[in-house]
């Protein structure tokens, strides 16, 4: 469980993290999502103790980070840009990490096996491929078998396989009733993995709702049709208050109305139909339109939510 | 930063500070740059310690004879190899920032104090051990050298062991001022130069002062003040020094300032 309270970070006089209030809870996948520079980074660095709040307070497991001793097996992170010295090899970083919280070699050995690094255990972690830097820091943050994982950006350069791999795990270990809580910039990388989504734009919360209410609240779904009397049946949806917009191919775009009230429209003024498509909103886009208004220089507009 | 719990009593510091004291040896012995540093200093002791010995026996006249410490003059190669432990002391830290590799340590160890108290502590054993084993090592070889015209000394003899001894503290301590230094400056380039002009510029600086200052300010200097522990070497700073322990007492009153300075740093700055 992580518990951000009214969290606010200022470098210099740039405000990156503003009134931050969410709760982080155990037993799914929450997914951290903003476009890049939204304070997310920020946020990891506070939660984890790095940086200090400039105002608010956030607490993993009702404890201030900074006051957990051996804290490897309450929370394991995994930074954005890797916290590795590329001199070092792969074992001996995880080594160093495990020392400093009490735990042996033969953890270090598990994890390496966990994601897949056995391999180049011996190897400087300067040569790595952004992949395996990124399972690094995922053996990392698994060292202490900890309840709550944090992760910036997992899946950043991660190939087909590996982002797989990561969705495949994180879910495994948020079934076993571990606070899983990952950052993104990627609306698509949410969409298999993530259970509840917290957005944030300009350092401010827009959203926290589960993925499904999300999907719905922020994008409805339009309409594509194509009748042979298109003009007629724009101009009767229009006057019933739906948008219409030309589509691809000669088709039609109706927002405002279900696939169901068009149809029945359609029906009732003896227009026949050759095509009805209900077009579910993709989270991508669902995305764009809510960080559209908290992103885009209108800050005198309300985000909505 | 503690504060939300209870100030951890003695059976819960301990292992504490062992665990991250392992770390950090896991953390110096797993980089090169530890391995080329350290043998780098060992060079420059006993290479040039008996490199500068063989040139004095050389053009000895009866002046220079009497002016001569032996044992101190044999640890000249401190000068350089100095530069060798302080890169690596300021790198125990610098090296962390550069690479982001802070991020993991505190991460993983949030007590920052208590991570700095084990970086310094490690450090100053390794650096302790590389500097007296090198130390003994440039004191047999200038010895060697002395035998042929004579003049050499033992390590039984009154001062001697204080000597060599203290050119393994001096390295170790001067090392700890750069481990302190780099938290500060928390760049490796910054850190080097900081630490050339501490070590290098400011004793020929002093140099220019007026005659009347030198002799009173400049065995305060942190260099010269520790150099006091060693002996009347090849650099060491005309004029009276402070008596040897005092002046290793100065020197160290400069790596806590320069170490507590760190600690505040480390606490209240941003990682």
């Amino acid at each position: 469980m992580i518990e951000v309270r009214g969290l606010t970070k200022r470098y210099g006089g740039k405000l990156a993290v503003d009134q931050l209030t969410f709760t982080v809870s155990p037993g799914r996948v929450t997914g951290f999502l903003g476009p890049n520079g939204a304070g997310k980074s920020t946020t990891m660095r506070l939660i984890l103790g790095l940086d200090a709040p400039s105002d608010g307070a956030v607490t993993v497991g009702g404890r201030r980070y900074r006051s957990v001793r051996r804290p490897l097996h309450q929370v394991g992170s995994l930074l954005e840009s890797a916290a590795i010295h590329p001199g070092r090899s792969a074992r001996s970083h995880l080594l160093a990490l495990a020392r400093a919280n009490g735990i042996g070699r033969r953890r270090v050995g598990e994890v390496l096996a966990i994601t897949g690094l056995d391999g180049v255990a011996g190897r400087r972690a300067g040569g790595f491929s952004l992949g395996m830097t990124q399972r690094l820091g995922m053996a990392a943050a698994l060292l202490g078998d900890p309840p709550v994982l944090l992760l910036d950006e997992p899946v950043n350069g991660l190939d087909p396989d590996g982002v797989a791999w990561v969705r495949g795990l994180l879910r495994a270990l948020a079934a076993e009733g571990r606070t899983v809580f990952l950052s993104s910039h990627l609306m698509s990388e949410m969409e298999n993995i993530a259970d509840h989504l917290i957005v944030i734009g300009r350092g401010r919360l827009i959203a926290d709702a589960p993925l499904a209410e999300f999907t719905r609240a922020a994008a409805a779904g339009h309409v594509q049709l194509r009748s042979p009397r298109q003009d007629r049946l724009a101009r009767l949806l229009q006057q019933a208050g739906a948008t219409t917009t030309p589509g691809p191919g000669g088709s039609l775009l109706v927002t405002g109305a279900s696939a169901a009230q068009v149809g029945d429209l359609a029906a009732r003024h003896g227009i026949a139909l050759h095509e009805l498509l209900a077009q579910q909103a993709s989270l991508e886009e669902a995305f764009m339109k809510l960080t559209r208004d908290a992103v885009e220089y209108r800050p005198h507009q309300q985000a909505r939510a | 930063m503690t504060t939300a719990t209870a100030p951890p009593g003695a059976a819960r510091f301990w292992p504490l500070i062992g665990g991250l004291a392992w770390s950090e040896w896991v953390k110096l012995r797993t980089l090169r740059s530890s391995y080329w540093t350290l043998l780098a200093a060992a060079v420059a002791m006993t290479g040039f310690g008996g490199l500068l010995s063989a040139a004095y026996a050389r053009h000895l006249t009866p002046a220079s004879r009497a002016a001569l410490d032996p044992a101190s003059y044999s640890l000249s190669g401190f000068f350089f190899a100095q530069l060798a432990i302080g890169v690596l002391g300021l790198l125990v830290m610098t090296g962390e920032y550069a690479t982001g590799s802070i991020r993991s340590t505190l991460a993983a160890a949030p007590q920052r104090i208590a991570v700095l108290a084990a970086k310094a502590g490690v450090f100053a054993a390794v650096a302790f051990g590389t500097g007296l084993a090198s130390s003994l090592a440039a004191f047999f070889l200038g010895q060697a050298i002395f035998a042929g015209k004579g003049i050499e000394v033992h390590l039984g003899d009154p001062g001697t062991l204080r000597a060599v001894l203290g050119g393994g503290l001096y390295l170790a301590v001067f090392g700890l001022l750069a481990l302190g230094i780099g938290a500060l400056a928390r760049r490796t380039a910054g850190g080097i130069a900081a630490l050339t002009a501490l070590a290098i510029f400011l004793p020929v600086a002093a140099g220019a002062l007026p005659a009347s200052w030198q002799s009173s300010l400049v065995r305060y200097l942190p260099t010269a003040a520790g150099q006091a522990l060693i002996g009347r070497t090849k650099f060491t700073p005309p004029g009276p020094l402070l008596s040897p322990w005092a002046g290793f007492a100065v020197f160290c009153g400069y790596a806590a300032a320069a170490l507590l300075a760190a600690a505040i740093t480390l606490h209240r700055r941003d990682a």
